[in-house]
Formats: structure tokens, sequence, C-alpha cells
């Protein structure tokens, strides 16, 4: 069954911008504009896209924080726009941004008022608890005021507060972001571990593709409050037109190689870097190289995931 | 109510996401009203354990406190010594004003006054923090920051108001004694009414709180002096504008036996109870409405 639901959802902005000295010009900006799609119970779903592409403006309608200006929402069985509230039982969200957590208050006091405001029963409120606090190693934070926690160990404690009530989905609004690699890796395998274990679906948001390759199965790239690919990993090289990379060390340094199949992007000394379709094998074209010039070494570079969305953006903005 | 979403998956269904998530929704305004209190108690409750455990910390601020709001008083004492009316009113007269006033505003500011920030919550984002929580948001933004230290001024305007009863000359009936506590419980919602419903304002304008500033402090100072010393326009402003005057200034000519200098009719100076009620429902409107902007319905 699905657990979102997004149906030509819509969101405009009116933008007020000063003209001259006393008249105000409205706009009306799209944040999102048509937007469809849904994710199953249990997936693990990467959204991302450029700054202003219109992601955070999504989350805040699943969150219910927002209302759409158009088109039909629906999350874990319930309108977002009109159950807020019934909404906030069965979700848990995670900003990167900022913590959801009371800011003065020791970590342990957040949790607990967390239990009465959500009204979880006393016996899964403990197991819950005791399973993060394991997991996400907090014993030793546990009486610290939010505000002395570091980034890395604020982020884990929000984690821990977004399920202490089983919510069904999470949501992640750039989890990882600030964070050193340690807490970065921690901060995933937590959520591979909540994912697999407890079924709870994830969709987060994120400029660090190294989340989306190590936790998602399923991508969503979106730009100008539009979905531009939706799919696997594999097939974010093909639809991005990626391409592979072929560097050649010469003998000596000549002119640019001509070759069917590939194009030199860069000459370097006796170097020439030759560009390929992805799809390509390279076999063909090293052959061809190898038939015609005195070749000292070579290599082949897999497209960079960076690359591909950064090219998948730069196409949008043109078209 | 069987739900195929919670079979999904390898999951041992002890620990499923989603197993707590069926709990009714609060329904109905005595449930919706009910729950809003137990979350604004929950997170009051918790600011209180959380400032406790620097004991020594909260007894300095709250003698700080009760030390510069005495200090507030000796102003009026002072000025006695000039004079042995103020308006045509006696210092225990204005003791009376002074004392219903302070506690009006010291209780509302210690109830709801949190609400004032939040400008700074919209701005910073943490409206959305509690917007994604199962609770009330004006609940939420009412409770934030409680703290007891909040109780000086209302305990010294309870002092004053203590002392100016011993000193007044009143003859007291039942309905007099009886509109004593009337008019404290309907001031503090009344105020509390003000801040709220200014508060609102920032959903829309950010710098909005000092407009609320006005009516809330500068509101309370008022009340302080007799509705003979201010122009008639001005007292009749807090009849029929921002009901400021049935906080106490109405319900006192009853008490004291004065002239209306309006000369009003005399049920309004039993009307305190439902200029509150006015009051309070007027600010909710305001508070949904802007909330409402806040999200984005209806436009």
């Amino acid at each position: 069954m699905a657990l979102i639901e997004l149906d030509d959802v819509r969101r405009t902005f009116t933008v007020r911008a000063k003209v001259g000295r006393l008249k105000r010009e409205k706009r009306e900006v799209r944040a999102v504009d048509g937007l469809s799609f849904t994710v199953q119970a249990g997936e693990c779903v990467g959204y991302i896209g450029p700054n202003g592409a219109g992601k955070s403006t999504t989350i805040k309608m699943l969150t219910g924080i927002l209302v759409p200006s158009g088109g039909r929402l629906r999350v874990a069985g319930v309108d977002p726009a009109r159950e807020r509230v019934a909404l906030a039982r069965r979700i848990g969200v995670v900003f990167g941004q900022r913590t959801t957590l009371w800011w003065d208050l020791p970590l342990r006091d957040s949790y607990e008022l967390a239990r009465r405001i959500y009204r979880i029963p006393e016996r899964r409120y403990r197991t819950n608890l005791e399973r993060c606090v394991e997991l996400l190693d907090l014993g030793a934070l546990l009486d610290t005021p939010v505000r002395q926690l570091s980034l890395g160990q604020r982020m884990r404690g929000d984690l821990a507060a977004a399920l202490l009530h089983d919510p069904r989905v999470l949501y992640l609004d750039e989890p990882t972001i600030g964070l050193d690699v340690v807490s970065k890796s921690r901060v995933r395998d937590f959520l591979r571990e909540v994912n697999r274990d407890r079924g709870t679906t994830v969709l987060l948001t994120t400029h660090d593709l190294t989340d989306i390759e190590q936790l998602c199965d399923r991508v969503m790239v979106i730009d100008h409050g539009r979905v531009v690919y939706d799919g696997g990993l594999d097939g974010l090289h093909a639809a991005g037109e990626s391409e592979r990379t072929l560097v050649v060390d010469l003998a000596e340094a000549r002119p640019p190689i001509e070759v069917a199949g590939a194009r030199v992007v860069k000459v370097e000394g006796p170097r020439q870097w030759l560009a390929f379709p992805a799809q390509q094998s390279a076999a063909p074209i090293v052959a061809a190289v190898a038939d015609r010039y005195p070749m000292v070494d070579l290599s082949v570079r897999e497209p960079a995931i960076e690359d591909v969305i950064a090219r998948m953006y730069a196409e949008v903005a043109i078209g | 109510m069987a739900d195929p979403t919670l079979a999904a998956g390898p999951v041992d269904p002890a620990l499923a996401a989603g197993a707590n998530d069926l709990l009714p929704t609060e329904r109905g305004l005595t449930a919706r009203t009910r729950w809003a209190l137990r979350a604004w108690w929950l997170t009051a409750a918790m600011w209180t354990r959380a400032i406790m455990s620097y004991r020594a910390s909260f007894v300095l601020m709250l003698a700080a406190n009760l030390v510069v709001t005495f200090l507030d008083f000796v102003v009026v004492i002072l000025m006695f010594r000039h004079t042995d009316q103020l308006g045509g009113w006696t210092l225990a007269e204005l003791g009376f004003l002074y004392g219903t006033s302070g506690f009006a505003l010291g209780m509302a500011n210690l109830l709801v006054g949190s609400v004032d920030g939040l400008g700074e919550r919209i701005r910073a984002g943490t409206l959305d923090t509690m917007l994604i929580r199962p609770a009330p948001a004006l609940a939420q933004v009412c409770a934030e920051r409680f703290s007891l230290r909040r109780l000086g001024r209302p305990a010294q305007a309870i002092a004053v108001l203590a002392w100016s009863l011993t000193a007044l000359d009143v003859s007291w009936t039942w309905d007099r004694a009886l509109l004593v506590p009337v008019l404290l419980v309907c001031g503090t919602a009344i105020f509390a009414a003000i801040f709220v419903g200014f508060a609102a304002l920032q959903f829309w304008w950010g710098e909005a709180k000092e407009i609320q500033n006005a009516f809330t402090y500068g509101g309370a100072t008022v009340l302080h002096y007799p509705p003979t010393v201010f122009a008639k326009e001005l007292v009749a402003g807090t009849v029929f504008g921002i009901p400021l005057a049935f906080v106490n200034w109405l319900p006192a000519l009853h008490i004291l036996d004065r002239p209306d200098p309006l000369g009003l009719p005399a049920a309004f100076q039993y009307a305190s109870p439902l200029a509150a009620v006015l009051a309070l429902v007027a600010a909710g409107l305001a508070w949904r409405a802007g909330l409402r902007a806040y999200r984005g319905t209806g436009s």
C-alpha cells in the first residue's frame, strides 16, 4: 500500500516586491508545480534537487506544516493539511538545520516530554528509548542540555526523538549536513537499521550523494517544483547521459587522439582523457587507440554521481 | 482497524513502525480545550523542573523581580506625599487599582506571556517544529520558557491589593466582595487575550511585538490610575475598543462606590466576565486566522 501519495500537488507563494517608491508588485512563485509520486511502505527514498527546487516545501506539505495550493496529498492514510495532529503521531521529522528538541532541556527531559505529548505507552517508550540509546550511543549524553551538545550529538538526539513514537514515516531534511565523516556514517547505519528492522518508510533530502548511494534504493530528482527523475541509482546514470572516462598515457605528447565513439576532453602532455557513454563497453575504444598509438598505460574512470546530477540540473535549467 | 501497511516487510510486529499511531484524535470543543491545557501544563511543568535545578539562581531572580516591582509602587506613594488625592481618588483606592491591574497583567504574563516571541519563532523556524507535534501550537508557544520567576509581579500586586483592602473605607456587601475575585480572574483573561490577539499579528508583520507591549504593559500602567485623570475618549476606547476598562476600572466603580465618568449603565460594572469571554474568542479567532495564513490555507 502506498504510504505517501501525491497527485498533482501545487504550492504557490505570493511574493511582494517593492517597485519604485510606493508601488508594490505581487508576484506568484510556484515552489511546487504539479508534483505526483507515491512511496510504498518500507521504501527508503532519496529526494534531491538544487537549492530552491522545492524540496523543503514538499517536506513541509508532507508534514502538515504547509497546506498545498492545489492537488491531492495523503500520508499514512490522512490528509496532512486537515489532520495535522493525527498525522503528527504517525510521522517523525528530523531537520538537519534546526533541532526538534527543547533547546534548554536535557535530552532525557525532552524525551520524557515527548512521551507525554505523544501519549506513548510506558513500556513501548522504554523499549524504544533503550534501543535508540544503544544504537546511537546516547547513554552519556542523556543529562546534557541540548544546547551543549555538538552538532553530531544533537543530530543523534534528534533522530531518537523522531522515532520514540514509532512513526510509520520518517522525514529527514538534510540529516548529515555539517557532520564529520564518523558522525555521518553512524547516522547512516542507524537509518539503515530503522528502515530494515522496523519497516519505517524513510524520505530524505540531502546534498551529500553518499547518503543516497548508501541508503536509498530509489532516487527522486526534483527541479523547479517538478520531478525530473524517479528511479534507481543505476538508471540515474543513463538518464543523466553520464560518461565514463578513459585515461590514456601515450609514449609522447601528441595532438588529440581521433577515435570513433569517444572524444578527447583534456590533454596534458602525453596524457589524454577520452569521454564515452557510460553504457558503452570500453574494450573497442581501447583496442582502436592501442592499434594506432603507442600506449604506455591506461585506466577507466567511472562517472561520479555528483557529475551526473550536476549535468541533469544544468539540462533542466536550459530546457 | 486492520491496516495492511503494518504488515509490510520482514518486520517483528512488536517493533513495527506505526504500532502506536491509531490513538484517537481529540474532537469537540471541551476535549480540544482539555487537550490544549494538558499540552500547556506538560510543557510548563517540564520548564519548571529544568529551571528548579538551578535553585539558587531562581531564588535570586525572583527576589530581584520582587524588589524592582516593589519600587514601582513606591513611586505612587511618593506622589501622595504632595497631594491627598489624584483625580479625586485616595491612595488606598489607587492601591486597589494598582493591585488588581498588576495582578491581572502579571498572571497573564506568567501563563501566556511567552507568546510574544512568536515572530522570532517564525524567523528561526522553531514554529515549524511545534507544528509537527501532536499538540496545539498556541499551547506550546505560550508554555515555552515558562518560568515561575514571573510570579514576582503578581505577588507584589497581591500584597498591595491586600494592604489597600484593609485601608479602604468601603461598606462591604456580598456583591462587592464577590466582584474582587471575579475581576482578578477576568482581568487575567482579558490581558491573556490581549497578549495572544496582538501576538497573532506577528504572523503577518514581524515587528508587531511593540504594539502588543503598548497594550499589555502600557495598558496595565494606565489602569494603575483612576479613569478620572484621563481624557474621556481614552476611557471610552478601553470600554468599547480594547476592553481594558473591564479589568478593573468598571468593577472598581461599583466596589468603591464612585460615579462613572462616562455615565454608562451600571450593568457595565458587572460585565467583566462577558468582556473576558468576548476578548478570548476574538483572540482565538485572530490566532487561528494567523496560523491559517502562515500555513497557507484559505488564501
